[in-house]
């Protein structure tokens, strides 16, 4: 909570890409905190390593300090409070943390519990799940990743190409 | 970064080790917490760091930019081929029974390790790719400059 407070009101782009880095590591204990091991996991990888340095990354190419803003904040605090304010009240109608009669408790996960043993036999049952039970889920996902990286070299590293070719015909 | 001594001893110790974790990672994925997406994450780490201590031309020697952007593709199709194989031989599309069908439980082992393994490939190159093409057009700065 701090850290995010942090995060809004540094003006240092810096001091922001490493805090932001201690929020998702922080996130990563409040994840482990409910048992949610495998997805602390990737927060602690993906937010705390990878994006920090991408967000390094990016700093170095660009000024590293915020300019200070050009239109007052009134608008933007008032949507940010509206959703968040919605978003609290959806949660109201969510079942209790750890609720055994949840949804989720009483129908899935009993039969992935009583399944996964007899039919892929994996001690961790989220990686029986993520891989085989939803197999095309995971497709997907590396689909995502895979569009991900072909995007982002499209975008930065034809452009260089393109740059440079321009360089060439100039010259 | 070339100056700074205890750094560069450091990352040599560590990065066997972090390629190492993210290997364990990848194959112990089906008994502990873990699997491709985070060993992917891990192993890009180990390339990364090797990058910002010592310099992009010394990991691109190590792992030429062509060879990463045929591993994105590569990782997917071994996923992809799992399934397409499962198709012809008869069971549903990424059914991994269709791998050992006298053992259908093997057969989910050896699918959920390929896939896992093409998870893993795609997201590291996915990942290193992405640090090089903004790290090739970042101007070098030397240590005063933040």
């Amino acid at each position: 909570m701090c850290t995010a407070l942090a995060v809004v009101r540094t003006q240092s782009l810096f001091a922001t890409a490493m805090l932001a880095g201690a929020f998702s590591l922080l996130s990563a204990l409040l994840f482990v905190t409910l048992d949610a091991v495998d997805v602390a996991f990737t927060e602690a990888a993906v937010g705390a390593g990878i994006s920090t340095v991408l967000m390094l990354g990016t700093l170095a190419l660009t000024a590293r300090f915020e300019r200070p803003p050009s239109h007052s904040p009134v608008i933007p605090l008032f949507v940010v409070l509206v959703t968040g304010a919605a978003l609290i009240y959806g949660t109201l109608d969510m079942p209790s943390f750890g609720d055994p009669n949840a949804p989720a408790q009483v129908h899935l996960a009993p039969d992935f519990i009583q399944r996964s043993p007899e039919e892929i036999d994996v001690p961790n049952i989220v990686t029986a799940i993520l891989a085989s039970y939803r197999g095309y889920d995971t497709l997907g996902e590396v689909a995502v990743v895979f569009t991900a990286g072909i995007g982002v070299l499209l975008l930065i590293n034809g452009l260089r190409h393109r740059r440079r070719r321009k360089d060439k015909e100039d010259a | 970064m070339r100056h700074h001594l205890i750094l560069r001893v450091v990352t040599k110790l560590l990065i066997g080790v972090i390629m190492l974790f993210a290997l364990y990672v990848q194959f112990h994925g089906d008994y502990s917490p873990g699997g491709g997406f985070q060993a992917g994450v891990i192993m890009s780490v180990g390339f990364i760091i090797y990058s910002v201590v010592f310099s992009l031309a010394d990991v691109q020697k190590v792992l030429p930019p062509w060879f990463v952007h045929k591993l994105m593709a590569i990782g997917l199709l071994l996923y992809a081929g799992t399934g397409v194989y499962s198709m012809f031989v008869g069971y549903n599309y990424l059914d991994y029974d269709a791998i050992s069908p006298h053992h259908p439980v093997h057969g989910q082992h050896y699918g959920i390790i390929l896939i896992e393994l093409g998870v893993g490939i795609t997201v590291t190159a996915v990942m290193v790719t992405i640090f090089y093409a903004f790290a090739s057009r970042t101007p070098v700065m030397d240590d005063e400059a933040w």
